[in-house]
């Protein structure tokens, strides 16, 4: 056990190294910098040499294995950098737009992961087929919605015609709501689709007939036999599922304005302030391997197959 | 038939009875007016090979065909009562409490991810039979009822931690747990090893007695039906082809199908398939080994990283004669699995040595071990997984000429055809795919992709286990009659020592990775030199039947 925890741990480190590394290095292959295109702006009048020495001061000329080698020994030691457009700490402005992004993420996750429960377990316990056949094709539809058409969409019904959702100073549950059915959409539909082949699959097991003789109803057997059967094979699907929930989350932000660290990476993106870019890369990337640690080890407990040491047969 | 004079109504009647699948295109009949009966106390077998409709026929009587499938007609009667129309809640109440069912394969028949004692339980809360506290009391005696040591340790656990044996012991404990009227034993005991079989048999027998419960036996094995069952049905395609007391039957078979299974089950023929060795003309001379193995040892590092090693095999030596069948026989875990895998060089021996015509195995490496493997070929049990469904025949019985030499196309093909029909496989089978083949086709073809590179050996790994009798026999006839032209060496591996017993010359008897006996057939059949091999020769099924005629 102790050694499966010590290799997950092993992976989830070469990982956030490598996305590090990656990253760093696309983000100095791009021409220009943040230095150059705020200083560079014609209205502040600077001339090259001022530009050269403010460069010199951001450490922006130096070699790029020695920036490399800087940059990773401050991450260690949890020093984010300075963001050039803005002038403060990174740190300080992941601090102010993260909170927005957890709930808006958190929630999202939540309502996908029930989307996607409602969508297979209806469909499986419908008597009628075409309403099976109805209900299974949702996530499919889901599937091929882009994710800003959905945002759009979504404003332009329950905001600008139902008036359900106020779009000018909505309270702070409100603001979410929107937000949160647009992220929850894309990712509700793989999910769903990875369930209700799973259950399929489950109920064709002969355990199933098995609970059956024994005079368990279908509910019954749904419930206490196939759900838990097939959610297991589900649960990796949500871990890596959990990157589109990042991506998703910069669009939606965008769309809807809000301010977390979609919205932090969009405008980063715009100005190529390179320390912010870096640390939200080295941030999503630790979530991701936070998330998907979590679902590796939950997995002996949820499955007794994976927790015995595994008694050699031949 | 009709006996309105007995005091019982029969517990089950079954009259007429259709059903059908429909494949998507329409409605095919696979169950034909099928009428009998089974009286209080009575242990019927339904006897049939694989497409019989037997399974279908005992799934109606639960009521768990499958989505597809349908009742065209006839009366299921459980008591007196029609059940064959009723909605599946009104069969909720019948079955588990009325009818319930051991199935087919242990290994994926209990929920894995549930106790042991949640899925005994689950029949008694279901019926409210128990509740709360009592439950747990009331599945402790049950598994100890059936067997199971250390019961309430048992109904912790979960089905992984359990053997097949114990497994099955659990869901006999779940379908005697409300005293049934009738079992429906499908194929209880196929995936089982003979003795365990053996074992599970007797307990369905003593708990039958012990309640007064009927049984019906769904068996492919006629064998078993001829010992457990007091009356056998026949199954062929569907239709009844006989039906009347198990004495009867097998004395005196009316149907031509019947007397065609009983000369095909190997457990009922006391000669040999073949004549002995020693009798047979030989094309070598007959001191020369062709397998020769001594003190193989092959340990196997636990995965769970304590370091420690477990030994699959411990100081095995045998020697197979060219032109002979050797047969290595063992129960699951008795290391015959990992015998052949080094045998054809798939690992190495940890101590030990192993020479094949001449050649010592572990002087082998890369390429002259793969130029090796031409001289001893595999045919493996499972016909459906050890074939590439994308392949046609042809491509798959010519891929192992492609993989040594390069013979050329017009060449090639003569010779897979040359091999496909020896193989008696008909020339439009070169370009179908596996599913469109029969399970014994697809051995054929398996045998002809072994034989195609012109081996010395072939080792048939349960390369019968999984086929019909009547495809088994065939299968068998074939497998000896390449001996004899082509003076091939088998290595047979078996847990059915009723087949073994027919086809070898020699046989090698493993338990726990050790050799418990060895020598000529007469010499392990007619006097056993441990208690191992006379348990397993006791527990072939049959017996009853040899006794009587």
């Amino acid at each position: 056990m102790s050694g499966y925890l010590l290799n997950r741990l092993g992976q989830a480190l070469f990982v956030l190294w490598a996305a590090f590394t990656i990253s760093f290095v696309l983000l100095q292959a791009m021409p220009g910098d943040a230095v150059l295109i705020k200083f560079q702006n014609p209205e502040l009048g600077l001339n090259p040499q001022q530009i050269a020495d403010i460069r010199a001061s951001y450490a922006a000329d130096s070699a790029i294995w020695v920036q490399y080698l800087q940059t990773i020994g401050r991450f260690l030691t949890g020093n984010f950098g300075y963001s050039v457009q803005a002038g403060v700490p990174v740190s300080t402005m992941l601090a102010a737009h993260l909170p927005a992004t957890l709930k808006l993420a958190s929630l999202g996750f939540i309502l996908a992961a029930v989307f996607a429960v409602a969508i297979a377990f209806v469909s499986s316990l419908t008597p009628f087929a075409w309403l099976r056949g109805a209900i299974q094709s949702v996530p499919s539809l889901f599937i091929s919605i882009p994710t800003f058409w959905l945002g759009i969409m979504l404003i332009q019904i329950f905001s600008f015609r139902l008036k359900l959702v106020p779009v000018i100073n909505p309270g702070p549950w409100q603001e979410l709501i929107l937000p949160v059915i647009t992220l929850a959409v894309p990712i509700a539909a793989p999910l769903a689709q990875v369930l209700v082949r799973n259950i399929d699959d489950v109920l064709t097991r002969p355990f199933v007939a098995v609970a059956r003789a024994k005079g368990a109803t279908r509910h019954w057997v749904l419930w206490r036999h196939v759900a838990k059967n097939a959610l297991l094979p589900t649960l990796t699907i949500a871990g890596v599922l959990f990157g589109e929930l990042i991506a998703g989350a910069v669009v939606t932000e965008t769309v809807f304005g809000l301010n977390g660290i979609g919205g932090l990476t969009e405008r980063a993106v715009g100005s190529q302030d390179a320390a912010v870019l870096q640390a939200i890369v080295v941030l999503s990337a630790l979530a991701f391997v936070i998330i998907n640690l979590i679902v590796d080890l939950l997995f002996p407990v949820l499955d007794p197959r994976l927790r015995t040491k595994a008694g050699a047969t031949a | 038939m009709n006996s309105s004079i007995t005091p019982y109504p029969p517990v089950l009647e079954i009259e007429n009875l259709s059903i059908s699948y429909n494949d998507g295109v329409a409605h095919r009949r696979v169950v034909h007016d099928v009428s009998f009966r089974i009286e209080p106390g009575e242990v019927v077998a339904l006897v049939g090979e694989s497409g019989s409709g037997k399974t279908t026929t005992a799934q109606s009587i639960i009521g768990l065909l499958s989505a597809n499938g349908r009742i065209e007609g006839g009366n299921i009667k459980l008591n007196g009562t029609d059940i064959s129309r009723w909605s599946d809640r009104q069969l909720d109440t019948v079955r588990g409490a009325k009818i319930s069912l051991v199935p087919q394969d242990p290994a994926s028949s209990l929920n894995p991810v549930k106790t042991i004692g949640a899925q005994v339980g689950e029949i008694l809360r279901i019926h409210g039979a128990a509740s709360g506290r009592d439950v747990e009391p009331q599945v402790i005696s049950l598994l100890e009822r059936v067997g199971l040591s250390e019961p309430a340790l048992r109904a912790r656990q979960y089905p992984h931690e359990l053997s097949g044996g114990m497994r099955q012991r659990v869901l006999i404990a779940i379908a005697i747990a409300l005293k049934p009227q009738l079992i429906i034993a499908d194929e209880p005991t196929s995936a089982l090893d003979v003795t365990v079989q053996k074992r599970i048999l007797d307990l369905i027998d003593e708990l039958r007695t012990e309640y007064g419960t009927s049984v019906l036996l769904v068996t492919h094995d006629l064998g078993v039906a001829a010992d457990r069952a007091d009356r056998l049905v026949v199954l062929q395609g569907g239709r009844i082809q006989e039906l009347g007391a198990t004495k009867v039957v097998l004395a005196a078979p009316r149907s031509a199908y019947t007397r065609q299974l009983i000369v095909d089950a190997p457990s009922f023929s006391a000669v040999a398939r073949k004549a002995p060795a020693t009798a047979r003309e030989k094309p070598v001379p007959s001191d020369d080994d062709v397998v020769i193995v001594e003190g193989l040892v092959q340990d196997f590092v636990r995965s769970d990283g304590d370091g420690k090693s477990f030994r699959a095999v411990d100081g095995l030596s045998f020697r197979v004669r060219r032109g002979t069948t050797h047969s290595i026989v063992g129960e699951s875990g008795s290391g015959k699995t990992t015998t052949i895998r080094a045998i054809v060089g798939f690992q190495k021996p940890t101590a030990g040595s192993i020479e094949i015509d001449g050649t010592d195995l572990s002087q082998l490496r890369g390429e002259t071990l793969r130029q090796f493997r031409r001289k001893i070929q595999l045919v493996y049990q499972n016909p459906y997984g050890s074939l590439d469904p994308r392949q046609a025949v042809f491509d798959i019985v010519a891929e192992p000429l492609l993989n040594f030499g390069r013979l050329a196309r017009p060449a090639r093909e003569e010779k897979v055809r040359a091999i496909l029909n020896r193989v008696g496989l008909p020339e439009a089978a070169l370009s179908r795919r596996p599913h469109a083949l029969s399970g014994g086709q697809r051995q054929r073809v398996a045998i002809a992709r072994a034989l195609v590179l012109d081996p010395d050996v072939v080792v048939l790994d349960e390369a019968v286990s999984a086929l019909d009798v009547t495809v088994q026999a065939r299968i068998l006839d074939l497998l000896d009659e390449l001996q004899r032209d082509l003076g091939l060496t088998y290595l047979f591996v078996s847990h059915d020592l009723a087949v073994v017993r027919q086809i070898s010359d020699t046989i090698s008897v493993l338990k726990d990775g050790r050799l418990v006996d060895g020598g000529t057939v007469e010499d392990v059949f007619e006097r056993p030199g441990s208690d191992y091999t006379r348990e397993l020769i006791n527990a072939i099924p049959g017996q009853k039947r040899a006794a009587l005629v």
